[in-house]
């Protein structure tokens, strides 16, 4: 275990290493690049391996190839990086392959404004590849969260066998905290299932009693059969109606039926209180500020801190706003999380978003001042 | 000279078949091609992986019994490149369609093969479309009639046996299905060689281009083929009219670049 004082990019790299990850392979994008220049130095040292590729559709390819290889691997990147790689992601969730990939946020829409933060991917992050799918997205808000859910993502992956999203931005990023960093033997590590029945009873896609198939890595006497397209057990491409519906439920039900496995919010405040803000990232900093003085001003009011945004922890949130009569949304974007929670909250609580989209973060005082003048 | 060895059933999912490529179609030769290399060169099934990619050749997946990779359109070299680096003993043949490593994936193509990935790459160049009914590629011949040029392709044929070459491939040679011991030889020499290597092997799709252009059926391609593909040291000696005419057969190129794996781990070794 060490102290150090370092920022979130370094944090989410060390993390990743602590954790097992061996194979990062990448294309350089702002604000991200203090990432992979750390990892392209750092993993060699260890014996793993940096690929710079021809473009972000490559790095997710080649992480995917390295994962089915039997490695810990990932890769990161920023908004228009995380477009290109929305396809190869899809595919992730489809084969069912073990990565992480950190996209750390900017400023958006088109190439946006590079070195700016933003948390306007977040419903992307959900949805941006085609097809019905689930997927898991964690969001840290400190330096310390950025290595520790970045340690648990890499551990749900090879849990969930699926690819996993952490959602920085580029505040956040470039952040500098102190933060305790545990070596691998202090932390929990969960690697990947081996194969329990012999090379020729192995069917790869066979799920277990928690609906997770055991992929072997290649090149061992298991063979493992992998295909973007629906598939049978054994990995053979198939269009059966039953088999592709039966495939797609699996895929959704071995996250959904075990979301209690995921990290849950923080709150922070007054319990049972009448105002609630729902905050996350870097928000999530001047949200928790907000409450302590508008605590300290006596105002009855509590803060949930998001850790994971999806699967979205709707019964977390509904338990913790059951008294809640006004329910603030801080984010930097033009109110997509105020929508999910509008949605599950259906209108059982005001809904209030408290905006930024200007590049800029937004501040403890502004947050106040537009509770202090709805609420008065 | 084309014995089977008896390893030859290993590698087929037999249980799969019959396949879905059209009668006529040649892929299932260049499969049988590969296949056969790899049990000459005595390579089992659990150390070889076959990397496809989207279209009529993509579906070769399904009918092997080794390691089977299938990606999206065109990135199956980006991920081979990954999976290279976590199985370095592992052999790959990456086959691809002439859409899947022309066009869309054009780019990881130049790149896997600059890189030096150790990977042997079959190109089954169909000159067309097939899965989707038979649009030109980046390697249909220039004034083709296809589906989506009714009146002759206006743009030039990509030459990526050259690309590659230029790129940095190890080895680099061009055949026909009609040449199938020629075939069968490239493809071992490719798979034996370190580093990146193409075999581009042109085939007869006579659903839709031998239908489209009046070539006619199968047998009439394959002689098309056998008549078209001439010794690339004849084809050299042709005039640049008289060269419009063929397609050149042949290797072109054959060295041996450190491949990428084992200079990284050597640099990197070095630093440490």
């Amino acid at each position: 275990m060490k102290n150090m004082f370092i920022q979130g990019n370094e944090a989410c790299a060390l993390g990743a290493i602590n954790a097992g990850a061996r194979f990062y392979a990448g294309y350089p994008i702002s604000p991200v690049n203090e990432l992979s220049e750390f990892c392209s130095q750092e993993l060699p040292k260890l014996g793993g391996i940096y690929i710079q590729m021809e473009d972000e559709i490559g790095g997710i390819a080649a992480v995917i190839g390295a994962s089915l290889g039997g490695m810990k691997a990932f890769t990161a990147t920023s908004g228009p990086g995380f477009s290109l790689m929305q396809e190869n992601l899809g595919y992730a969730v489809m084969a069912e392959v073990p990565l992480v990939l950190i996209h750390v946020q900017r400023y958006g829409l088109g190439t946006g404004v590079a070195t700016k933060p933003g948390q306007q991917d977040m419903l992307q992050a959900r949805w941006g590849t085609h097809g019905d799918h689930p997927i898991i997205a964690l969001v840290p808000s400190t330096v310390q969260e950025c290595f520790d859910l970045t340690v648990q993502a890499f551990n749900l992956a090879e849990r969930f066998s699926s690819p996993v999203l952490l959602l920085t931005d580029a505040a956040i990023a470039h952040l500098r905290e102190r933060v305790i960093i545990k070596d691998a033997e202090e932390l929990n590590i969960i690697n990947r299932k081996t194969p329990s029945v012999s090379p020729d009873e192995y069917l790869p896609y066979a799920p277990d009693e928690k609906g997770i198939p055991t992929l072997a890595p290649y090149g061992g006497r298991h063979i493992l059969r992998v295909t973007g397209l629906f598939h049978d057990e054994r990995g053979y491409s198939t269009s059966n109606p039953e088999k592709c519906r039966k495939l797609l439920e699996r895929l959704h039900n071995k996250i959904l039926n075990h979301q209690k496995e995921l990290p849950p919010p923080k709150y922070y405040g007054k319990d049972g209180a009448e105002i609630i803000l729902i905050s996350y990232g870097i928000s999530a900093r001047s949200a928790r500020e907000a409450v302590e003085r508008g605590i300290k001003k006596g105002i009855n009011m509590g803060m949930i801190n998001l850790q994971t945004v999806w699967p979205f922890p709707e019964e977390h949130i509904l338990n913790l706003c059951n008294k809640a009569e006004k329910i603030f949304v801080v984010e930097l974007n033009m109110g997509q999380i105020t929508g999910e929670i509008q949605k599950i909250l259906k209108g059982q609580a005001e809904v209030i978003p408290i905006l930024r989209y200007d590049t800029n973060v937004i501040t403890p005082s502004e947050i106040l001042d537009k509770i202090e003048s709805v609420v008065k | 000279m084309l014995g089977i060895p008896d390893s030859y059933s290993d590698y087929v999912a037999w249980e799969q078949l019959p396949h879905l490529w059209c009668a006529g179609c040649g892929h299932g030769i260049i499969l049988k091609g590969i296949i056969l290399s790899l049990g000459e060169l005595d390579i089992p099934p659990h150390k070889a992986l076959l990397a496809s990619g989207i279209g009529c050749s993509g579906r070769a997946g399904d009918y092997v019994a080794c390691h089977r990779f299938q990606g999206t359109h065109g990135r199956s070299l980006a991920f081979a490149t990954g999976i290279a680096a976590a199985q370095p003993d592992l052999t790959i043949v990456a086959l691809l369609g002439d859409g899947d490593a022309g066009a869309i994936g054009g780019n990881h193509l130049i790149h896997a093969t600059r890189r030096n990935i150790n990977i042997t790459t079959v190109i089954t160049n169909n000159y067309n479309y097939g899965m989707t009914g038979g649009q030109f590629s980046p390697l249909t011949p220039e004034n083709s009639i296809t589906s989506t040029s009714r009146s002759g392709k206006t743009e030039s044929i990509m030459d990526v046996c050259s690309l590659v070459a230029e790129a940095g491939a190890n080895y680099v040679a061009r055949t026909t299905v009609y040449h199938v011991g020629e075939m069968h030889k490239f493809f071992k020499e490719a798979i034996s060689t370190k580093g990146f290597s193409l075999v581009e092997v042109i085939s007869p799709c006579p659903t839709y281009y031998g239908r489209y252009n009046k070539i006619g059926n199968s047998p009439e391609m394959l002689n098309w083929l056998k008549e078209k593909a001439i010794p690339l040291e004849k084809y050299n000696s042709l005039s640049q009219e008289e060269k419009q005419n063929f397609v050149w057969r042949g290797k072109l190129i054959q060295r041996s670049r450190e491949d990428f794996i084992s200079k990284y781990k050597k640099q990197q070794s070095a630093v440490k």
